[in-house]
């Protein structure tokens, strides 16, 4: 990727120079991120594997979903946060001042803690995405195509064009996971995406995971340790804004180097 | 030593009503009823006068009719509730769509020092006496228009005038209304919006006014009311004759300018001109109130649709 | 097998982002947006400059009786009270100046009094023609030069319409003689009763609603009718005033029944008394419910806590509750008050009368408010009265933006010494 390349109109210009690939999606080099005065994560270098599920666990505050709102430009949208440092997606810093954030939020996905699904029917919720970024090509095979994908599609597809909201909270999740993966990102990004549904919900996302990750580079935010174990190949344990450790999961876990995430993982604080 | 022969005295728990705290309640109660009285006074004053005057003319030719002139005994409403929506609806027309971009504005894009010069001066416009705005409209914008149109189009009193500055008197109640909707559209709404790669206009138009439709639908509904009912501003723009005209630049009495033009003169009781009021009244209370209670049936289903 | 790998899920997105396009649209719509609100800023600029350009201005006067033939150079002050009597003898009809006489002995008037009376009797300036402020700014000249040439007889002078004699006359047949004390007056003692009736009212639906009431049925009735009143066109109000204030409560508000009326057979219930009453209940709905919710931001721990040291609900509510809430509830219904000060609709009907200078001598007189003033005098046929309803307008506008002061003024004051958040 060029750097004259990012920011045109049209996004099939951009095209991914392999001598530069490495087999990181994403980096961090060295960001701060500020709220105001507070330093919310502090000196953060990470690297995030192409897909692999990277999960991300500490206790609340430790400044992990603020990390991840800084990968794909949502902290911008708070007044008063600030960031210092480099955030590399395909060696491009998408902080710079010539990449767009919409075009940034295309390439990186979300999923939210709570099911956010727009007041549209669940067709719209799928293809509104898709249709405000372009999309070329079928608008409908798109939709069942997506929600195939989160095994939504058996559930929904006699119902299209009824409200998203009168789904249940699991399926409104997967619901927004279809939108997500409906602009055909390179990365997810999730923000405690289970906290707020059920197990049984819980249980099938998880399973999701397993097969998105054939396609996407995941990065998970969980304060259920449990999951980060079930889910993920790599871990990285915060607390208060320093990334403590970070390693293969079942290493993490079993093997913890660091004192702090040993007294975490054993369930002595948090 | 003396020992005490009686029992102790059993103390009662129950609650000692004072005689003052029951007048007060009375009081109280009375005072609440004062409504439900207002209430039973206007049905039974608008109805008693009407059905007074339906004896004498139908009420099917009441609504049919298309020449209002008492003086004839023609007593059809169609002319003046032609010209009344007509002034309602231009109104609307520039009430709602500026309200609606004034209450983005505030609610999607204003810094805060905006909002604190802006919200004072739409609650100022609001609040200018709708004689002023009536006094507006007839030395300043009646003759802005004929300027504009030539004075052999638009005549010295029209609709379009006075629909124009309802317009701007009931601007500021659909502002607010629209921002309150909005504002009440959750935030999560519009971060999974901006995480989808939409720009802010994409955000605020796409999903946050969609989301919040029933909200300025009530809004809509409101405001109408609000200019159905409106009296000044169309009594002294609108003009003082009945006419059955789409033209807005033609003189045409509303329902209400004329209620208030016949008020105005001598008028003697149980006269037909005098029961002819009340029908008019009765009338216009009930779209009115046929719009308040639509517009709050609606805002009431959609508090559910969040909460 | 996979329904990942068999999507369509193609690693290369066929998107057209466009984004420049999109950022370029979001702005021209902005543009809009602040049009909008730039036209609502606008509007209300225009409006108080409109009322303001009408308000002041040149005024071409011919004088019936120029003031040099009746005294040395016009100058009035220099005479004495027994010859401005007697100018005022010698050019007034015998039957006005007995009139004159028997409203207040000529002799014992103000010197200023008789010099008033002189202008405005006996020199008598008739306005041939007005111009407003951006004229009179813009074309000065060319207005003195026409007004030589067109009427030689009269003069130019710039005038305020605006004056001291506007607020201190009362109502007359011509325009330049008019004064808005008559209405002034009407406005103060209509409001007072207003007042009296609807704050006490207001208040006292407002507790047994939120404090008393229980969920039952009725209850719920009189609220969502509490609703449905605030949102009635005033005009019905004015109806509803008509036929039971001033029909059918004739008796009391004409006076008749507490002997204020010396003939009953003449006894009108078109009074004050008429008009606050029907003004009191226009603006009840909005008392109650405002002071409704003033009433429920008052946090429940505070009641507990009376509650717990044994004291009754009433004792509660004056006590704690009340004080709490007297900040919104004063806000809010001195805002109401500032709306029926500006109500035209339903005095008119109540029936305001069409010509009145008498000033009112009590809640059982007739009567006229500054914005049936404004009325009357718009709806006349000679421009001279556009300027004058101007003024008054402009004292309307003072006395309103007065009364919305001082309700945030106490709303900052109240919010300043409250100690619950």
């Amino acid at each position: 990727m060029t750097m004259k390349d990012v920011g045109t109109n049209s996004a099939i210009k951009l095209s991914f120079d392999p001598a530069t690939e490495t087999k990181n999606a994403l980096e961090f080099k060295n960001v701060d991120i500020f709220y105001g005065d507070f330093r919310a994560v502090k000196e953060l270098s990470m690297t995030f594997e192409k897909q692999k599920v990277t999960a991300i666990i500490g206790p609340s505050g430790c400044g992990k979903s603020t990390a991840l709102r800084a990968i794909n430009r949502m902290n911008e949208l708070l007044p008063g946060a600030r960031m210092t440092g480099e955030v590399l997606f395909h060696g491009i810093n998408i902080y710079d001042p010539a990449v767009d954030a919409s075009e940034v939020r295309r390439w990186i996905g979300m999923v939210f803690q709570k099911p956010n699904p727009f007041s549209k029917t669940i067709y719209e919720n799928v293809a509104w995405g898709a249709r405000i970024n372009g999309y070329k090509g079928d608008m409908e095979e798109l939709v069942e195509n997506s929600l195939k994908a989160v095994y939504l599609w058996d559930e929904v597809k006699d119902k299209l064009k009824q409200s998203a909201l009168a789904l249940s909270g699991g399926q409104q999740q997967r619901l927004c996971i279809a939108r997500a993966v409906s602009v055909k990102p390179e990365i997810l990004l999730m923000d405690e995406p289970t906290s707020a549904l059920d197990p049984i919900s819980t249980s099938r996302i998880e399973d999701l995971l397993e097969e998105l990750k054939q396609r996407y580079t995941i990065i998970i935010v969980t304060h259920n340790m449990q999951q980060a174990g079930r889910v993920s190949d790599y871990t990285g344990f915060f607390l208060t804004g320093d990334l403590v450790e970070y390693a293969p999961t079942k290493e993490l876990f079993f093997n913890p180097k660091d004192k702090r995430t040993e007294n975490y993982i054993s369930g002595r604080f948090g | 030593m003396n020992e005490r022969e009686t029992a102790p005295k059993l103390i009662s728990l129950s609650q000692k009503t004072r005689t003052g705290e029951t007048a007060i309640y009375a009081f109280l109660f009375f005072c609440a009823t004062v409504s439900i009285l207002t209430t039973l006074g206007i049905v039974l004053t608008l109805g008693k006068e009407a059905v007074n005057f339906f004896k004498t003319v139908s009420p099917f030719t009441f609504l049919t009719g298309t020449k209002w002139q008492p003086a004839i005994d023609q007593f059809g409403i169609l002319p003046l509730l032609n010209s009344t929506l007509m002034t309602s609806l231009i109104a609307m027309a520039v009430a709602l769509p500026l309200g609606l971009s004034v209450a983005v504005y505030l609610s999607e894009y204003a810094p805060d020092r905006v909002r604190e010069i802006l919200k004072p001066v739409l609650e100022v416009l609001a609040g200018v006496p709708t004689v002023v705005y009536g006094y507006f409209a007839l030395t300043a914008v009646t003759p802005f228009l004929r300027s504009v149109f030539g004075s052999d189009t638009v005549e010295i009193y029209n609709t379009a005038s006075a629909g124009l500055v309802m317009g701007v008197l009931i601007l500021p109640l659909i502002a607010s209304m629209c921002e309150d909707a909005l504002g009440s559209v959750p935030g999560s709404l519009r971060e999974a919006a901006y995480a989808m790669g939409a720009t802010k206009l994409e955000v605020a138009t796409q999903i946050v006014v969609p989301a919040a439709f029933s909200g300025i639908a009530a809004a809509f509904i409101m405001g109408l009311s609000r200019a159905v009912g409106e009296t000044m501003i169309v009594s002294l723009a609108a003009g003082a004759g009945s006419a059955l005209t789409f033209n807005p630049f033609k003189a045409a009495e509303t329902m209400t300018g004329h209620i208030v033009r016949i008020s105005g003169g001598d008028l003697s009781y149980d006269s037909m001109d005098y029961n002819s009021l009340f029908a008019i009244g009765l009338l216009l209370f009930l779209i009115t109130l046929g719009l308040n209670v639509l517009s709050r049936r609606i805002i009431k289903k959609y508090r559910e649709v969040y909460e | 097998m996979s329904a990942i790998r068999d999507a369509n899920l193609a690693p290369v997105p066929e998107f057209d982002t466009r984004i420049k396009e999109r950022h370029a649209r979001g702005k021209r719509r902005l543009a809009l947006f602040l049009a909008a609100t730039l036209f609502s800023v606008l509007s209300l600029g225009t409006l108080i400059a409109s009322i303001v350009n009408d308000a002041f201005g040149y005024v071409l006067l011919e004088n019936t009786v120029e003031p040099e033939t009746l005294a040395p150079g016009g100058n009035f002050a220099a005479l004495d009270k027994v010859e401005l009597v007697e100018i005022l003898r010698a050019n007034v009809s015998r039957r006005f100046l007995m009139k004159l006489d028997s409203d207040a002995p000529l002799a014992d008037r103000p010197k200023d009094d008789l010099i008033d009376l002189v202008r405005t009797e006996v020199v008598d300036p008739v306005v041939k023609k007005t111009w407003n402020l951006s004229d009179s700014l813009l074309h000065g000249k060319g207005i003195v030069a026409w007004a030589a040439q067109n009427s030689p007889k009269g003069h130019v002078e710039f005038r305020s319409w605006l004056n001291a004699d506007f607020v201190r006359r009362s109502q007359a047949s011509v325009a330049i003689d008019a004064g808005v004390r008559g209405a002034a007056f009407g406005s103060f003692l209509t409001i007072l009763i207003t007042i009296l009736f609807a704050f006490p009212i207001g208040i006292g639906a407002a507790i047994y609603l939120e404090e008393y009431a229980g969920d039952t049925r009725l209850n719920r009735i009189i609220q969502t009718n509490i609703y449905n009143l605030a949102g009635v066109p005033s005009i019905i109000y004015g109806m509803l005033g008509l036929a039971i204030f001033v029909r059918g409560m004739e008796p009391i508000t004409s006076g008749a029944l507490f002997g204020a009326v010396a003939d009953p057979s003449t006894a009108n219930g078109r009074t004050i008394f008429s008009a606050g009453l029907t003004l009191a209940l226009l603006i009840l709905p909005v008392i109650i419910i405002n002071a409704q919710e003033a009433l429920r931001a008052v946090p429940a721990s505070l009641r507990y806590s009376s509650y717990a040291v044994g004291a009754t609900r009433w004792q509660t509510i004056w006590h704690h509750v009340l004080p709490a809430s007297m900040d919104r509830i004063l806000t809010g219904t001195v805002l109401a008050v500032s709306r029926a000060v500006g109500e035209t609709a339903p005095l008119v009907v109540v029936g305001a009368p069409a010509f009145l200078t008498q000033d009112p001598t009590g809640i059982f007189s007739k009567f006229t408010t500054l914005p049936i003033q404004i009325y009357q005098w718009t709806a006349r046929p000679q421009a001279e009265f556009r300027n004058a309803a101007a003024a008054a307008i402009l004292v309307l506008l003072a006395l309103l933006m007065t009364l919305n002061a001082s309700a945030i003024l106490l709303r900052n004051h109240y919010r300043k010494n409250k100690r619950l958040g």
